[in-house]
């Protein structure tokens, strides 16, 4: 039988059922309990910064790829995460505007211009977030308490301005209804962007992504560790550092982004350490009262590097009788 | 005796689907009115013809003679007349000039068919000539002259024999059902195998996903001191000679060596009850194991077929084909070879014939790399099949050697584990190839 029909190609013929769609379809779930959180927290400002921010990075995604003649590909989902992983990097408070102009930048400056998905060198709603960061300082860094609207400082902010030293968190932080206890960062109920609120429910993302095998637990171990080791050693409270800013979101989902973080296990790690000693020198001697951005942005530049040096071993590296 | 199974590092787990065969005993498929017997069933080089057009043969005759060191002779699985000599369609790809034998339906044996004798009478020499004789292949599909594999040069030192009863191939259970229905065969085949290399020490290594076939080898090595049955983890690809010689000695082929540059042969049980059989009856190679399963066959079965009997006729005897098919794949659906006609032969190494629905085939458009690493931590060798894909894209050869291209053992982990389904193990032969054919280039100048 000579069948026209068969398929001829070189093997494996079959492949895994993973895809990069559930992949990122993933990480959107992890997602949603610290977004749904922000909801709750911040109320519907929250919602519509989200969904104006998802909009316009998928928009912006088709925009540039319809303009470049290519295939659009909005449905891989990553577009979608960027503008969401950017609007919980936002202020509850923030012009719907310029979480519109920080999507846009995400993906125009953070991605599309390298080549789309898979190509980008740093974390594109980093880059978003750099992008309004240094634009609109002022309403970047005015943030409203959880619930009552009222407007606050961080809890890292606070201590940047008044110089004070974190010896005791739970009773020092007190200010404007922000109640400061391990258990109110725990949950959430602070002020802050609006993803950076409740350590419990990233970590609950986290652990699914984990789980699940899209993200490496290296990563975030290595981060959060470097952090809590180095403010203990330099006579601050590491648990504080740990649950306060966006040092949760950022071990867990930024941090961890394939595209920009080393390809070896071994890697990951020092990726991790990296990011855990820059957010704890900006955080502690630096202009910023908030370090996470900046941490994994800067080792993002080395990733390729680490890629360079940081290979695994090779099977056989031994010498041939 | 509960040991923790032996394994290696990275690896992949594709579903067994082993189900549909693995508990069906092995059936004698029909002899064939026709048999296309390949003169080249081997890795080296080609057999030259010893019968003519016209020529009466005999079940078990040599008609094919190999013109170098590496080869092996090859038999009519038939008696009969030759037909033709000409090329034919090859499962391992390509046009093989092949002798086409008519039979008689007779199975008149050759006079040279005959029992040599007890094992224990044999010297090592005689075991290795039996090895040629009997036109022995690797018969786990890699077909590498098993006599050869046994004159190693002096100077590297022999002194463990493994035989490959992992069967890592998700469908395939021809290795398995082997096992279950004549370990004795395959213990002698070890033996016959030590002896062959004056050696005492030997695994029977089987992947712990076939429960029947350990109790069942481990029964029939009972009282063979120097004989081990060793329980691997079912990993794919467990059953890779690095990594199996890894899993049972501990031992690293050398980069760019052989296992024997580690003191290890190994060879798959079906070679190793081969040989037996060969020891015990004198009959060569002249028909194998053939697991034929799939979503696109009707009766999946593991059938004895006929070295030489047309893919097309052994699907028949299985129900014949389902609608729809997408894929016939000589082999297991990691490493095997797809094929485009069903007109070629079972040959020395096929262990199987993978019949895939279309559906089943995983199509689906390559989409850019997310650099999830996924395939460095499968990667059984330790290389970077990404960052390797990159270099063979833009064909970069010398940063392709750098990053060791040539150790792939082309096992297909990485393309399987892509999810952006990137055809990784595609691209790195052929970057291979441009690197192998550089260094020939300077070896020339």
């Amino acid at each position: 039988m000579g069948n026209g029909n068969l398929v001829v190609s070189s093997s494996p013929h079959i492949r895994s059922e993973e895809t990069v769609q559930r992949i990122m379809l993933d990480v959107i779930i992890a997602l949603l309990p610290a977004a749904v959180a922000s909801v709750y927290f911040f109320g519907i400002g929250a919602l519509m910064i989200m969904l104006v921010s998802i909009g316009a990075a998928v928009a912006a995604e088709a925009a540039i790829q319809k303009i470049r003649n290519k295939p659009v590909t909005i449905n891989d989902g990553s577009a979608v995460i960027t503008g969401l992983l950017l609007a919980l990097t936002l202020p509850p408070s923030l012009p719907l505007w310029m979480a519109v102009a920080g999507a846009v930048v995400a993906i125009g400056i953070g991605k599309q211009v390298y080549g789309g998905l898979g190509c980008n060198p740093f974390n594109p709603a980093l880059v978003g977030r750099a992008f309004l960061i240094v634009s609109f300082p002022v309403q970047m860094t005015t943030w409203t308490s959880p619930l009552d609207g009222v407007t606050c400082a961080t809890l890292l902010g606070i201590k940047k301005l008044d110089g004070v030293t974190c010896a005791t968190p739970l009773g020092l932080l007190k200010m404007e209804g922000v109640k400061t206890g391990y258990m109110e960062l725990f949950l959430g109920n602070v002020g802050g962007s609006l993803g950076e609120t409740s350590a419990l429910l990233l970590i609950l993302g986290g652990a699914y992504l984990i789980y699940r095998g899209v993200i490496d637990w290296r990563i975030p171990v290595s981060y959060l560790g470097t952090v809590a080791v180095l403010t203990l050693v330099l006579g601050h409270d590491p648990l504080f550092h740990l649950l306060a800013g966006g040092l949760m979101l950022g071990a867990f989902f930024m941090a961890t982004d394939m595209v920009t973080t080393p390809l070896t296990r071994l890697g990951r790690i020092i990726f991790g350490i990296g990011a855990g000693v820059l957010v704890v020198i900006i955080r502690l001697y630096g202009g910023y009262p908030e370090g996470v951005l900046f941490s994994i942005l800067l080792m993002n530049i080395f990733t390729p590097v680490i890629d360079k040096f940081i290979r695994p071993r090779i099977y056989g590296e031994v010498k041939a009788k | 005796m509960t040991f923790k199974p032996l394994t290696f590092k990275g690896g992949v787990h594709p579903p067994h689907n082993k189900h549909k065969t693995e508990h069906l005993a092995l059936k004698k498929a029909k002899a064939p009115g026709m048999v296309i017997i390949p003169l080249q069933q081997h890795i080296g080089a080609p057999c030259e013809p010893l019968v003519k057009v016209g020529d009466e043969v005999k079940l078990g005759q040599k008609i094919g003679e190999p013109k170098g060191f590496v080869g092996a002779p090859v038999h009519s699985s038939v008696s009969g007349i030759v037909k033709a000599i000409e090329k034919r369609p090859h499962p391992g790809g390509g046009l093989v000039q092949s002798v086409i034998i008519e039979s008689d339906g007779l199975d008149t044996l050759d006079e040279s068919v005959k029992p040599i004798g007890r094992l224990e009478d044999l010297s090592a020499d005689q075991i290795k000539n039996i090895m040629r004789e009997a036109g022995l292949v690797g018969m786990g599909g890699a077909t590498f002259p098993t006599q050869v594999k046994f004159s190693p040069p002096p100077d590297k030192k022999i002194d463990t024999v493994i035989l490959n009863g992992a069967e890592c191939e998700p469908y395939l259970t021809s290795d398995h059902r082997l096992m279950v229905e004549r370990p004795e065969d395959v213990v002698k085949g070890i033996k016959a195998m030590m002896k062959a290399v004056n050696v005492d020490k030997g695994y029977i290594a089987i992947e712990e996903n076939k429960p029947d076939a350990i109790k069942a080898v481990a029964e029939a090595a009972k009282g063979e001191q120097n004989i081990r049955v060793v329980t691997l983890k079912a990993k794919y690809p467990q059953g890779a000679e690095k990594q199996l010689i890894k899993a049972c000695t501990g031992r690293e082929v050398p980069s760019g060596g052989l296992p024997m540059d580690s003191g290890v042969i190994v060879n798959n049980v079906g070679t190793a009850a081969a040989l037996a059989c060969a020891i015990d009856t004198g009959m060569p190679l002249v028909e194998r194991i053939v697991t034929v399963t799939g979503s696109g066959v009707k009766e999946p079965q593991n059938l004895i077929v006929r070295i030489g009997t047309p893919f097309a006729e052994v699907i028949e005897q299985c129900g014949g084909l389902e609608d729809n098919v997408g894929k016939i794949i000589q082999g297991g659906p990691m490493m095997g070879i797809a094929q485009y006609t069903t007109e070629v032969p079972v040959i020395k190494g096929t262990s199987g014939i993978l019949i895939l629905k279309e559906e089943d085939l995983g199509l689906r458009p390559e989409l850019p790399c997310i650099k999830c690493a996924k395939c460095v931590d499968a990667c059984p060798i330790g290389l970077m099949p990404t960052k390797l894909e990159g270099f063979a894209q833009k064909g970069m050869v010398k940063e392709a050697e750098e990053y060791n291209a040539v150790d792939c053992i082309e096992c297909g982990s990485c393309s399987f584990v892509c999810p952006a389904k990137r055809p990784l193990v595609e691209r790195i032969r052929l970057i291979k190839a441009d690197i192998l054919a550089e260094r020939r280039k300077a070896k020339q100048a």
